[in-house]
């Protein structure tokens, strides 16, 4: 009984279960070239749920990540564009810190004014979006100004397979810059007491005031950690598809908080883990993909990913209806 | 066993002008059980702040281990073994009952990293200490009330403190539960940690305690060895006056009046069986019986809450189909529940809204509402219930529990109902309160002939409120008592006999 208790272990269970009727409907599923597109697709909405993950444990509601994940890409892309510079570390750098400086905001206003998150994240959202727009420019960065470096980058490949009619299907390495970075958060949220800090807020900020934590501290971390991952994950994006749109990510964030909540996250805070994010944001992905596959319209596809996250929240109240809150 | 912990003299806390405390000194010795007294609102939750350093005195000294302390702080408190127990124990319900009792320790060590083995070490000395069975591995918000009290009494525990004070423990306890808890308070005490004991349980109090303090508007009003006092003794320190303990004596009306309520044969299968009574008007019958005896389900039966009853139910001679809520106050059934905060009261809304919610509909023209004739009819209700509040706008749920229970009896005596239901009318309502309530249930049941049926676990209360007493056990009723020829005793005997 205690195993079917565990959130994760009935993710997957749904998850497997989903993958096989898929399967069975459309064999073109389980082809390799399918599953690697799947996997890559999983990168960057999968670091992006990493941060909503971290605010939603805290008992907040982050909505602001996609303006600043389209914020860090767009003015690091255009400041190598304007200085000519030639690197990868150095820019994706300044993305994180631009995400993190954006989170400290967020941070600022949720600790200082006690704000709701999700109001403070959607001013803030906002405001980084129409600054962007209105400050630095409108125009795509497209594939003929695109920075080259940005693009080798990206195209780095884990292992590449020869199939029979000679073409070539890879996954991609930054499959393992998301392993790397869920890693780095789940070990930050186990073992570190900052890590602990999150959940402690989450069950409750008054006892967690009087058991010693510094709540500033955690409210800070959490919410430039969440915008230095936006960032990141902003930057990878663009050096993925050679392209960096300042009006990007438009409806990303109902797919990555409809992952994390897939994944077992609990909205009111307090209960989750990386690894049912990685698995809520597989099975949206998956989702989605099928749904192309069976050549659904995107509207509509909206409409699956609203009712995921209605369904997902209320399978989630269900879990803790028996408990007290 | 005489040497002195804790020594407050002549405290003065003041808030904007009310004297929250006043002059107050408390001796607590080492080792002793110490319980303080005091109706809601008397100062007792101020008396701990200022203990455990929350607020400072205004005036007057804190003397620990008879060194006066000038600047009393909330971790200077911890630092001088004081340790408080809240009513919501400020525990972590998503986190396990391990890393509950060990984020204090590590914490105060500075970790950054944790160390699994090491929470669970702690955690398991912790409980160990305390000899409680419970599993470190849970998660808290799985445990029962009293688990989750257990887990709150050993984080106290673990940094070895001189004084444990517990606020209100006992209030969402079982009976038994509340036994398991004084074994502890016991063991605790065994060890030479002084415990103060916060409570408005009169019997609870005698049982456990070595010494009484009872304190009325921010003053103590008495303290002594507990075998110098008796309930009634306490009761009236704390009210200032001598509550009545008269029983009710009920005339049956002259001629032949059909009952208010007569009940035949209802049954409703797993719950309760063949259930036949018949309410006077101005009767008042008290249901006794254990939890899970049925007695919950019949009430709310006859409030329609409960579907698939059979049997016949008269009102007035009449006989009625309860089946829906609706029906049920058509019939001029109403209904107090058990937990008036979750069921019976809308606690963000005003106390005008409250009394009035099931009678809109006859201020109503058009179903527009009349709003001076719902403002009249709010206000006298106010009055005649003798709610204390300034004003109708205030929202309930500000008010004390006395208060709020006064709302919703005001609420269904404007529905004129002709039998009230009352399930645990009293329940954590403090005893000046209690007794102005089963005024009010008198005078009811006197005056406008309302027949009521009340069903609490305070013998007590019955004994002193009911014209009779019908006990109850495993869905059927077993035994009518007039409370003129028994007492507490004989029903709690009855009742300890059926466990």
């Amino acid at each position: 009984m205690t195993l079917f208790r565990r959130s994760e272990v009935v993710i997957a269970a749904i998850l497997f279960t989903a993958m096989i009727l898929i399967g069975l409907v459309n064999p073109a599923f389980w082809q390799v070239d399918n599953l690697f597109s799947l996997l890559r697709s999983n990168v960057v909405i999968g670091i992006m749920a990493l941060g909503v993950l971290l605010v939603m444990l805290s008992g907040g509601f982050d909505v602001s990540f996609p303006a600043f994940a389209v914020a860090a890409m767009y003015l690091t892309v255009h400041g190598m564009l304007l200085t000519g510079y030639v690197g990868v570390v150095l820019p994706f750098a300044v993305a994180i810190l631009i995400g993190a400086v954006c989170g400290s905001i967020n941070g600022f206003f949720v600790w200082k004014f006690k704000m709701i998150p999700l109001i403070v994240t959607l001013g803030t959202g906002a405001v980084v979006r129409g600054l962007l727009l209105g400050v630095v420019g409108t125009s795509m960065i497209n594939i003929d100004r695109f920075p080259p470096v940005l693009i080798d980058f990206a195209k780095a490949e884990v292992f590449t397979l020869t199939k029979a009619d000679g073409t070539h299907s890879g996954l991609t390495a930054m499959v393992l810059v998301y392993f790397a970075l869920a890693l780095g958060v789940h070990l930050m949220l186990r073992h570190t007491m900052i890590g602990r800090s999150i959940y402690a807020l989450g069950g409750g900020a008054e006892a967690a005031t009087r058991v010693g934590f510094d709540l500033k501290k955690t409210i800070f971390f959490i919410y430039c950690l969440a915008g230095a991952l936006a960032g990141f994950a902003g930057m990878l994006h663009c050096s993925m598809i050679w392209l960096a749109n300042p009006r990007d990510f438009v409806g990303t964030d109902l797919e990555v908080i409809a992952a994390v909540v897939l994944g077992g996250a609990s909205i009111f805070g307090g209960r989750g883990s990386v690894i049912g994010t990685m698995l809520g944001v597989f099975m949206l992905v998956m989702v989605k993909n099928s749904l192309i596959i069976m050549k659904v319209d995107t509207t509509w596809q909206l409409v699956v990913v609203g009712s995921i996250i209605v369904i997902a929240t209320a399978a989630s109240a269900w879990r803790d209806r028996g408990r007290k809150a | 066993m005489s040497d002195v912990f804790l020594d407050l003299r002549n405290v003065v806390k003041q808030f904007s002008g009310v004297r929250a405390l006043d002059d107050i000194s408390l001796t607590i010795r080492s080792g002793e059980i110490h319980c303080l007294a005091g109706e809601n609102g008397s100062g007792k939750s101020t008396l701990i702040k200022v203990i455990s350093g929350v607020y400072r005195p205004d005036a007057g000294s804190i003397a620990i281990d008879g060194r006066t302390v000038p600047h009393l702080t909330p971790i200077g408190a911890i630092r001088h073994g004081i340790q408080v127990i809240y009513q919501d124990f400020s525990l972590f319900g998503n986190l396990s009952v391990a890393e509950n009792l060990a984020l204090n320790t590590e914490l105060q060590e500075k970790r950054a990293l944790v160390n699994w083995k090491r929470v669970h070490a702690i955690a398991a000395t912790a409980l160990e200490r305390l000899g409680v069975d419970i599993d470190p591995a849970s998660e808290v918000d799985d445990l029962s009330t009293a688990g989750r009290q257990l887990v709150a009494i050993a984080r106290a525990l673990m940094s070895d403190p001189r004084l444990l004070i517990m606020d209100e423990p006992t209030t969402a306890l079982t009976r038994k539960e509340v036994e398991t808890l004084f074994r502890i308070v016991r063991d605790i005490q065994a060890r030479g940690i002084a415990v103060l004991f916060v409570s408005h349980k009169m019997r609870e109090m005698l049982e456990i305690s070595e010494r009484i303090s009872v304190i009325r508007n921010g003053r103590k009003v008495a303290e002594g060895p507990t075998s110098e006092f008796d309930e009634p003794k306490i009761v009236r320190h704390m009210t200032g006056h001598d509550i009545s303990s008269e029983t009710y004596h009920w005339q049956a009306p002259a001629g032949d009046v059909p009952p208010r309520l007569e009940v035949e044969k209802l049954t409703l299968p797993g719950k309760f069986e063949d259930l036949s009574l018949a309410l006077r008007p101005g009767e008042i019958v008290g249901l006794s019986g254990l939890l899970g005896s049925g007695r919950t389900e019949f009430a709310k039966a006859l409030f329609g809450l409960e579907s698939g009853c059979t049997g016949t139910v008269k009102v007035d001679g009449k006989p009625v189909v309860i089946d829906r809520v609706e029906t049920a106050i058509a019939a001029g059934i109403a209904y107090v529940p058990e937990d008036r905060l979750s069921e019976g009261l809308f606690l963000g809304q005003s106390i005008d809204r409250n009394i009035l919610a099931t009678t809109y509909a006859k201020i109503a023209t058009a179903t527009v509402i009349d709003r001076t004739k719902a403002a009249e009819l709010a206000a006298s209700s106010i009055r005649a219930m003798q709610i204390a509040t300034p004003s109708g706008e205030k929202p309930v749920g500000q008010l004390s529990g006395g208060n709020q229970q006064r709302v919703v009896l005001a609420r269904w005596l404007l529905t004129e109902a002709r039998v009230l239901v009352l399930n645990g009318p009293t329940v954590g309502v403090d005893v000046g309160s209690k007794a102005e309530i089963h005024k009010i249930i008198r005078r009811l049941a006197m005056e406008k002939d309302v027949a009521v049926l009340m069903i609490s676990d305070d013998i007590l209360e019955l004994v002193q409120n009911c014209n009779r007493i019908v006990v109850m056990h495993r869905g059927r009723f077993v035994e009518t008592l007039e409370t003129a020829e028994t007492s507490e005793h004989r029903v709690s005997d009855m009742l300890t006999s059926f466990r």
